[in-house]
């Protein structure tokens, strides 16, 4: 044995990770497709907001979505029935997508339709305000979501989620009669956390903010478009 | 995050000739604002690696403090989250942060066979 030898490298551990993510968004980029990675708890209303954006937006924009779910399919089979290219990724025991994971989804996608001919790639990560906020995928904007009944502290106790989010939507607002919850304390820990972040208040049920919503995506896309 | 750690250390070793290398210390740096909790980590490599070729390697962990600047008098100051990661200084909202997010191995020690 030789005397020990420190290399000193100063390497991301993601590294591979980004590296595979810029190598997406490359791919995004030359197909004129703008990504989102939409990111929240389980539960906080991913799907359905899905659902319901896709029916209008999907009269605009041509749209695709790739569906992150740990062991099912089931997400994936409720927005097949809006007939738009849905490709499912099952992560497995993994409780986030990857940058390696949406690449091989963005090529089933393009067995599915030529990405050329889309204008906006909806990514929904699998439920979880944790990992999902430190992989990067290729995304040109990230969405988080969190629903009136996880707690205003939630910004404070997951930061690095809601820290990275370019826009939270603040979900299940109908249901703030019937709760104790304080709004403007969420927003005060959502502004004190993330700054920057565009807040839109949202619901599945009255449809109240999908407006602002539709608006936000359609400005993106015609943004990107235009660059 | 394990996994990503065992690759890149995969990548490392493919162009040192892992055959004829022993790594005895992968020095990590790792913020205290990411999503990575260090005992945990050290815990999973250590069941991940075992009876592989990182086996007999130790992770050791520098914790990189979670600092920000404040934006109106760019004073450094330690965001806490029971005040809202705001500056004690004059109270304005995280925007700059400048340590803490740091994901990194610094350096590796290892013995060449």
């Amino acid at each position: 044995m030789h005397l020990p030898i420190s290399d000193k490298i100063e390497l991301n551990i993601l590294h591979q990770n980004s590296h595979q993510a810029e190598k997406n968004k490359v791919k995004f980029n030359n197909y004129n497709l703008l990504c989102l990675n939409i990111m929240s708890s389980p539960g906080a209303g991913k799907t359905r907001l899905l659902e319901i954006t896709l029916e209008d937006l999907s009269k605009k924009f041509h749209s695709a979505v790739l569906e992150g779910d740990m062991t099912t399919n089931l997400d994936a089979a409720r927005l097949e029935k809006l007939n738009i290219p849905v490709v499912p990724i099952t992560t497995g025991r993994a409780c986030h997508l990857d940058a390696n994971m949406v690449s091989g989804g963005l090529k089933l996608l393009e067995k599915k339709i030529n990405p050329d001919l889309l204008d906006i790639l909806l990514v929904e990560n699998v439920g979880n305000l944790v990992c999902p906020a430190e992989f990067e995928i290729g995304e040109h904007f990230k969405v988080a979501l969190l629903s009136i009944t996880e707690g205003e502290d939630k910004p404070l106790k997951y930061p690095i989620m809601f820290r990275e989010a370019d826009l939270i939507l603040i979900t299940k607002v109908d249901l703030l009669p019937h709760l104790n919850f304080d709004i403007n304390e969420l927003k005060s820990n959502i502004t004190s956390t993330n700054p920057k972040a565009d807040v839109i208040e949202i619901s599945s049920v009255t449809k109240s903010g999908f407006d602002l919503w539709q608006d936000w995506i359609s400005k993106k896309i015609l943004k990107f478009k235009n660059n | 995050m394990t996994k990503c750690l065992i690759l890149s250390m995969e990548e490392w070793a493919e162009k040192k000739n892992k055959k004829k290398i022993v790594v005895e210390k992968i020095n990590l740096k790792i913020g205290e604002f990411t999503c990575v909790e260090p005992i945990s980590l050290i815990n999973t490599f250590n069941a991940a690696v075992l009876g592989s070729w990182l086996d007999s390697s130790e992770i050791t962990i520098e914790t990189i403090p979670f600092e920000g600047k404040c934006s109106k008098c760019n004073r450094l100051y330690f965001p806490k989250k029971e005040n809202g990661y705001k500056s004690p200084c004059c109270n304005f909202n995280l925007e700059e942060i400048i340590s803490g997010r740091e994901l990194k191995i610094a350096s590796i020690d290892f013995k060449e066979k």
